[in-house]
């Protein structure tokens, strides 16, 4: 911690900008607009938790299924591995002509771009649950439903989650640019135009507060990693 | 009473560039509560033969039957310990032990209830809320073994369930197989390495000879059950006869079972 702060006065330094306050300068500013920079962070992150959460809820069944059923996974692999690579970000534009500019279009974007890195996640970590494991519980006369409860899902998890993890990277990232472009409030909105008024400790603040959001987002969701992997750490 | 009936049993493996035919004309019954032991040479199909027991497998030829009517699923009534055990690495051991429970739809106190009896009988009580990953090979054996005694199986299948352990735990495990069956009185199929432990748990021992797998011999062993029976001369006699017949089969080598 001390050394990110040391690390992030010395570039301030070196770089002299504006643009670039070093801590000293910009954490009082930070501060003194917190009352400001409140509810646009809880619009950002509400956001950014609702698309996830939409995305992930959808894709975690659908590709544990896919990853388990050689049938599905025939028919949507091809489809998967087509529409997976195209940046699904530059169909934003398109988006905010469907939905306007307000809430939906930034969360349908979002949680479809979650949706197709979970999705995949889920269907390689299906497909490499240990064969042992389920053929132990189908010989209990396990149905298929049990099996997805008590081998695939569990055995998916750890996957899941590092997806999840690195997911909030992109969704934040996502969210920013949306929110810049088209936006009316949320943190994103408040940076650029911030930018453009050439308020810099206050573009610099809204800056932090995205960052954090990121941050406390992601050790979310590793505590709940944590809390729910427990098995893996006790290795012998 | 028959109750589990292989009846000409043909079974092949297709592989990427040959075919292997792993058992082939197998034929025995295993009577309702009767406990027998299956040994053999490594390959003759042993594993095979289990898993088409539990209804894992269909054979490609021939039927495996259950109170007279064809298998064609797993049963639920079937309990079947794998060599792997089969013990998933996300639950607890107690968990795992009421794994069978939970999916025959008792609820999580009652089946966590039966685990931990069930646990304490294969000496494991303290080790409920562990991990296996936390635990040694033979302690994973006996959670497995645990497992399978909780359900109120009325045939018990198991592949060298024991093998993991060392001599005298090994011992005092088959002591409370043994006595498992006195109180349950279901059929047991065991498939094991171990000729003294199959003259100890089986009614009758089935030799198996590989390539295909088929049944050699059946050594009748009435004296199974019968209190102290491994200082008994009938007990010495019945592996001996075993090891003669092992040993025409070439499977034998200082008097273990070989593994190719």
């Amino acid at each position: 911690m001390v050394a990110l702060l040391a690390g992030w006065q010395v570039l301030a330094f070196v770089l002299r900008s504006p643009a670039l306050p070093g801590p000293a300068e910009a954490l009082p500013v930070f501060v003194s607009l917190l009352s400001e920079l409140l509810p646009h962070g809880a619009l950002s992150l509400w956001r950014v938790v609702a698309s996830m959460a939409i995305g992930t809820l959808l894709a975690v069944p659908l590709g544990l299924a896919i990853g388990r059923s050689d049938l599905a996974d025939s028919i949507f692999a091809p489809l998967m591995f087509l529409t997976y690579p195209v940046p699904k970000v530059v169909f934003l534009p398109v988006l905010l002509v469907l939905f306007g500019l307000g809430d939906i279009s930034k969360i349908v974007l979002i949680a479809t771009i979650v949706f197709f890195q979970i999705l995949l996640t889920a269907r390689d970590a299906a497909r490499a649950v240990p064969e042992g494991a389920v053929l132990s519980v189908r010989s209990l006369g396990a149905a298929r439903l049990d099996i997805g409860r008590h081998v695939v899902f569990p055995a998916a998890l750890p996957d899941i989650f590092t997806a999840l993890r690195i997911s909030t990277g992109t969704a934040v990232a996502v969210l920013f640019l949306a929110e810049s472009i088209a936006g009316t409030d949320g943190l994103g909105w408040f940076i650029m135009d911030s930018w453009g008024r050439i308020d810099y400790p206050r573009m610099f603040a809204g800056i932090l507060a995205m960052a954090l959001a990121g941050v406390v987002l992601y050790e979310v969701i590793e505590l709940a990693e944590r809390a729910t992997t427990r098995w893996r750490r006790t290795a012998r | 009473m028959t109750f589990l009936a292989f009846d000409d049993i043909g079974l092949r493996y297709e592989g990427q560039d040959r075919v292997v035919q792993a058992l082939e004309g197998l034929s025995f019954t295993v009577d309702a509560g009767e406990p027998i032991a299956v040994i053999g040479p490594s390959g003759c199909g042993k594993s095979s033969m289990l898993l088409l027991a539990a209804g894992l497998l269909v054979p490609g030829r021939g039927t495996v039957s259950i109170d007279g009517s064809p298998l064609t699923a797993p049963r639920r009534e079937t309990s079947l310990i794998l060599q792997e055990h089969g013990l998933l690495p996300w639950k607890t051991t107690e968990d795992n032990a009421a794994l069978g429970l939970r999916i025959r739809g008792a609820d999580r106190r009652e089946s966590r209830e039966r685990a931990r009896e069930a646990l304490a009988l294969v000496g494991l009580g303290e080790f409920a809320r562990s991990y296996p990953g936390e635990l040694s090979g033979g302690m994973r054996q006996r959670v497995g073994l645990a497992r399978a005694v909780a359900l109120d199986a009325d045939l018990l299948l198991m592949d060298e369930p024991l093998s993991a352990l060392d001599a005298l735990r090994r011992e005092d495990l088959q002591d409370v197989l043994l006595d498992l069956w006195r109180r349950r009185g279901h059929a047991q199929v065991l498939v094991t390495h171990s000729i003294e432990e199959a003259v100890f748990l089986g009614k009758r021992v089935v030799v198996m000879s590989p390539s295909p797998g088929r049944v050699k011999a059946i050594v009748e062993n009435p004296g199974m059950g019968e209190a102290d029976y491994r200082s008994a001369p009938e007990f010495h006699e019945r592996c001996a006869e075993l090891r003669r017949i092992l040993a025409a089969e070439g499977a034998l080598h200082a008097g273990a079972v070989v593994h190719p």
